[in-house]
This record gives C-alpha cells, sequence and structure tokens, in this order.
C-alpha cells in the first residue's frame, strides 16, 4: 500500500513498527497534495515547511518513548480554525490576511497530541453553502468526478480525504457541513453532540448551530481524532463540563438488540431512488447484524430548513457584525467617512452568499419582524428537538440519508439560493436540536458517486454512533473504495 | 413578503453593508425568495411552546474575575489594515 493510500490506524502501525516516520509519511503526503492539489483546489494553504518542522518533532518525541496514537499523523483544518502564525482565512476575502495571534483549541489539543498540519483546506465562504462554490479562492473539485461538486461547507476537507492527500482532515457542521460533504465524497464524518468539541478559535457563523468535528475515512479513524477533540474548554462558555469520552476505547460493541428508528420523513419525496435504495441496503445489513429495525417518526422535520433560515442568518447577522475593516479584516479604499468605511468594507469583503444572509438575518431580527420569524423560528425548533425526544425514547438510534441526492454539477444550484439549502433537508434538524450524527458511504449511485447515510443518537451517544458505524465498516467495504480504483471492476 | 428597493436598502444600512443601486432590485428578489421559504413557518401552531435558544440550555458558567495578561499589542493588532502608535485608524468621526 502506498503511504498517502494509509488510514490514521495505518499510519500509526507504521510508525510504531518503524517502517516509516512521520517525516517520510509527510514528505510523500506533501508531494501528492503538489501533484493533485491543483486540479482540485482543496486546499487555501499548504504549510509544507512547519509541516516537515512538526514531523522532526514527533519523530524526536516517539524516539524518546512517546507512543500517542495521533503522534506524527499527519492533519489538514478547515480553514475557519483560527492557526497561530498560519493565515486563516474562512474563504473570504475579508479575511485574506488575516493571521490570527491565537490556536484554537481544536488546533491546540490536535498539535499537543503530536499532529502533523499540512495546511488550511479551502471551504465555503464563512461555512455558508453547500457546495463549496462560495469560497474566495474558488470552488473545490469532487475527486470523483471533478464536475460535480465536494458538498459544502467542509468540502476541501472531504475533498482531500477522498483524494487521498491526507489521512485525517477536521471539519465543522452548523447544517450538515460535516455530514453532506463526507456523503458527497465517500468518507466519514461526524458532527457531535453540541458542546463537546471546543468552539474557541473556530470562526463563528451560527452559535448555538456550530460545532466541530473529525473526518476520516473510516469510523475508526474518526473515534481516534475525537479521543483528542473532545474534551471541556474553560474558553468556550457552551463547552460541556462532560464533554470527553471514550471514543477508541468504546468501538467494541454488539449490534445484538440495537433498536434502529427509521424516519418515513426521510424517505418520501425529493430522494434519489438510488439514494433510497443504497440506504435501505445498509438497514438491512443492520437487521443482519443483530438490530431491531422500526418505523419512527419525525413529523417537523418538514419545518427545519425553515427553521434554520431564520435562525442560522440571524445568528451569522450578528456575529458577523465584527468584521468592520477597522480591526483585522480587509479595508475598502479611500472611505469618505465612517460609515461608508464599513459599508464598502463590507460589501467588498464579503461574498454574495454571506452578503444576502446577513441581509436575511437583520431582516428577521428587525422591529416589527422579530416576533414573526425569529421568535417563532425558535419556537418551532423546540417542536423538533421534541420530535427526537419521542423517537429517542423507543429507538437507540435513527438511520436515513445523509443527502437527498448524491453530489451535484458545478454550477447546478449556484444561481437558485433556495435550491441550494434544500440540498440540507436531512441533516439540518440535528443541528437545531444539538444531538450527534455520522454520516458515511453505504453504496454508490449508477453514475459512480458515493452514497452516504447518516446515523443519528440521542445526546452524548457519539461513541455509540462511532462504534456502530465502525462495526458496519468492519462487516462491508464502502468506504475503502477509492476514486482512483474507479472503473477497475 | 413583498420586498422592494426601499425595503433592502433599509436592511442594508442596518447591516452596514452597501447595496448598489443596479443589484437593490435582484437582491430584493433573492431576499423575497428565502423569505418565501420560511413563510411556512408562520403556519404551525406554537401557542404555549417555549422558544429554545440553545441546544442542551446550560447553565453560564462563571469563573473567577483574574487578572490575565495578554500579549503586546502589535501583535493582536498585526493583521489590522490601519494602525499606528497601537491605535486602529479611521476616518475622522468629529470635526
Amino acid at each position: 500500500m502506498e503511504i498517502h493510500e494509509l488510514s490514521i490506524q495505518g499510519i500509526r502501525q507504521a510508525l510504531v513498527s518503524g517502517q516509516y516516520s512521520s517525516h517520510e509519511i509527510t514528505g510523500a503526503l506533501l508531494q501528492r497534495i503538489a501533484e493533485e492539489n491543483p486540479r482540485l483546489n482543496a486546499f487555501v494553504t499548504v504549510t509544507g515547511e512547519l509541516a516537515l518542522a512538526q514531523a522532526k518533532v514527533a519523530d524526536s518525541r516517539r524516539a524518546r518513548g512517546e507512543q500517542g496514537p495521533l503522534l506524527g499523523v499527519p492533519v489538514a483544518h478547515k480553514d475557519i480554525f483560527c492557526t497561530r502564525g498560519v493565515r486563516t482565512t474562512c474563504a473570504s476575502r475579508m479575511l485574506e490576511n488575516f493571521v490570527a495571534p491565537y490556536d484554537a483549541t481544536v488546533i491546540r489539543r490536535l498539535q499537543e497530541s503530536g499532529m502533523v498540519m499540512l495546511g488550511k483546506l479551502n471551504m465555503d465562504e464563512f461555512a455558508m453553502g453547500s457546495s463549496n462554490e462560495t469560497s474566495h479562492f474558488g470552488p473545490v473539485r469532487n475527486p470523483w468526478n471533478p464536475a460535480r461538486v465536494p458538498g459544502g461547507s467542509s468540502g476541501g476537507s472531504a475533498s482531500a480525504l477522498a483524494a487521498r492527500l491526507v489521512p485525517a482532515a477536521t471539519g465543522t457542521d452548523t447544517g450538515g457541513s460535516i455530514r453532506q460533504p463526507a456523503a458527497f465524497c465517500g468518507v466519514t464524518g461526524l458532527k457531535p453532540t453540541y458542546g463537546r468539541v471546543s468552539r474557541y478559535g473556530m470562526i463563528a457563523f451560527a452559535s448555538s448551530l456550530d460545532q466541530g468535528g473529525p473526518m476520516a475515512r473510516s469510523a475508526e479513524d474518526c473515534a481516534l481524532l475525537m479521543d483528542a477533540m473532545a474534551a471541556h474548554d474553560p474558553l468556550d462558555s457552551t463547552s460541556h463540563a462532560q464533554a470527553d469520552g471514550q471514543f477508541y476505547a468504546g468501538l467494541d460493541r454488539s449490534l445484538e438488540g440495537l433498536r434502529v428508528g427509521v424516519p418515513e420523513e426521510f424517505f418520501g419525496e425529493g430522494l434519489d431512488p438510488q439514494v433510497a435504495e443504497a440506504v435501505q441496503s445498509a438497514i438491512r445489513q443492520f437487521e443482519k447484524m443483530g438490530a431491531r429495525i422500526r418505523k419512527v417518526h419525525l413529523p417537523n422535520n418538514v419545518h427545519a430548513v425553515s427553521t434554520y433560515y431564520v435562525l442560522a442568518p440571524a445568528e451569522a447577522s450578528s456575529n458577523l457584525a465584527r468584521f468592520d475593516g477597522v480591526r483585522y479584516t480587509r479595508r475598502a479604499s479611500c472611505p469618505r467617512d465612517l460609515t461608508d468605511l464599513y459599508t464598502r468594507s463590507r460589501y467588498e469583503g464579503f461574498g454574495p452568499e454571506v452578503r444576502r444572509r446577513i441581509l436575511v438575518g437583520t431582516y428577521v431580527l428587525s422591529a416589527g419582524y422579530y416576533d414573526a420569524y425569529y421568535l417563532q423560528a425558535q419556537k418551532v425548533r423546540s417542536l423538533i428537538r421534541e420530535d427526537f425526544r419521542r423517537a429517542f425514547a423507543e429507538v437507540d438510534v435513527i438511520v436515513g440519508p445523509a443527502t437527498p441526492t448524491t453530489a451535484f454539477a458545478l454550477g447546478d444550484k449556484s444561481n437558485d439560493p433556495v435550491a441550494m439549502y434544500l440540498a440540507d433537508i436531512y441533516t439540518i434538524a440535528v443541528n437545531l436540536a444539538g444531538i450527534p450524527a455520522i454520516s458515511l458511504p453505504c453504496g454508490f449511485d449508477r453514475s459512480g458517486m458515493p452514497v452516504g447515510m447518516q446515523i443519528m443518537g440521542n445526546y452524548f451517544a457519539d461513541e455509540q454512533l462511532l462504534a456502530i458505524a465502525h462495526q458496519y465498516q468492519l462487516q462491508t467495504g464502502w468506504h475503502l473504495r477509492s476514486p482512483g480504483q474507479q472503473g477497475r471492476g | 413578503m413583498p420586498m422592494d428597493s426601499i425595503e433592502v436598502n433599509r436592511i442594508a444600512h442596518l447591516a452596514r453593508i452597501s447595496v448598489p443601486e443596479e443589484e437593490a432590485q435582484r437582491t430584493a428578489l433573492q431576499l423575497e425568495s428565502i423569505l418565501q421559504l420560511v413563510e411556512s413557518l408562520r403556519a404551525v401552531p406554537t401557542e404555549g411552546v417555549e422558544t429554545m435558544a440553545h441546544p442542551l440550555d446550560l447553565q453560564q458558567p462563571l469563573r473567577e474575575d483574574t487578572v490575565c495578561p495578554e500579549e503586546g499589542r502589535e501583535w493582536l493588532m498585526a493583521s489590522a489594515p490601519a494602525a499606528a502608535e497601537g491605535l486602529f485608524l479611521v476616518p475622522r468621526v468629529i470635526e
């Protein structure tokens, strides 16, 4: 097996056995990034020198007897996580020259575990998008078919993983931004329970929905990352006191007697029959492995997209007020006065989708509309959470498609914001409730594009979701397919 | 919800984002289509339903109010578009 094909677990074994050093692995991946990234555009910044220096440090730590599972394993970060001394752009012109004065907690924790940072990954601007087409640095391509989108907003992460440029990546998920690109690119990604992974240093989009999480090519690898990422953080006031867990150690768990709920609302109109077929077959696989399948209802899921497109823009309009052209962002040239400085800097710095969402958010929060939109959406959010409470009284987990279709073509929805929003119809309710969900490959459509399923769990069921996904991946091989093997039979 | 360029300009002013005249009409149409998407919410019966602002209804954690020295201004202000003598420069506000 070539170096770039190794999983986190595979790299770990190669480092332990002495087959490769971290420096060799890092060098091989940097070489591959240099060859493949120009056609994929998955990276915004490659930190080659820094990576090789970190790899050397990891190698000497290992030589001194340190044995952490992530020590010397390369990773790349979504460019939404602040990195001290390395620019953090959020894929926006507004931050194209921003160098954070501190590391995000996620960055710090993974660095302390000995991971080697290869660079910063492309994304939708400020994480607002489902196709990675809103990036100031241009769209990311799907390695399974470069005419298709990789999904978004963590599109660079998913594309880089699928193309075997990186074995591990970070992502963030506000309405599906880890799970939808994971599904479109055939990789595995966990959106953790709200509060398990620190948001400190993660540029805020919608604070009550944003959650960072791991992306990799298997649930096992995601579990290794979660062991390092999840922890209580006093620097994030929404961090949960019991955020940490035993993710990797909990993978060995039988599915015997597991109660799996299947929501009818996720298999209705708008679902591509080929996606439905692949997910149904995964559900039969769970049954074979001892799970008991039953129907559940999430009647308010139909309101999830609408609720989200009130609440997320409202929170965004408030969060993004900090980008003012004064303190650390790009400024418009020759401002007439302070108002002109603000308004033109924000017009020039933000792309059309970000401006649109700020305007929608400002509108629903403005005098006369607050009750009708914002308060009402917060009430419907309660109803959506209540749906999950009822369902989880009867079942342990809920399984359904991650997305209504496989990856669509570049340009397909970029001129129709509402059509783009509907791509997240199955992922949004999870963020509104704050529960965890994992997305993993479960088949391919006839055009050779990966299909992703989603397993949703109750609060703090992250360990259970990883274990179920891992057990599924022990029995199936969808997650092992790579774009390079396509057509080889 | 009908949206016109006057309404767009009102919102744009609140958001401190300029919307050039030639874009106002198109922006109005796009905002209208997004508001149409969320319009269905208004018909959902929610009498007696509590609002949900946050997933875990966490208590706001408190900590001791201790002094922690921050690093130098220079480093913190390194990304500022215009700064001098540890201050951010902006156009004259008071004549």
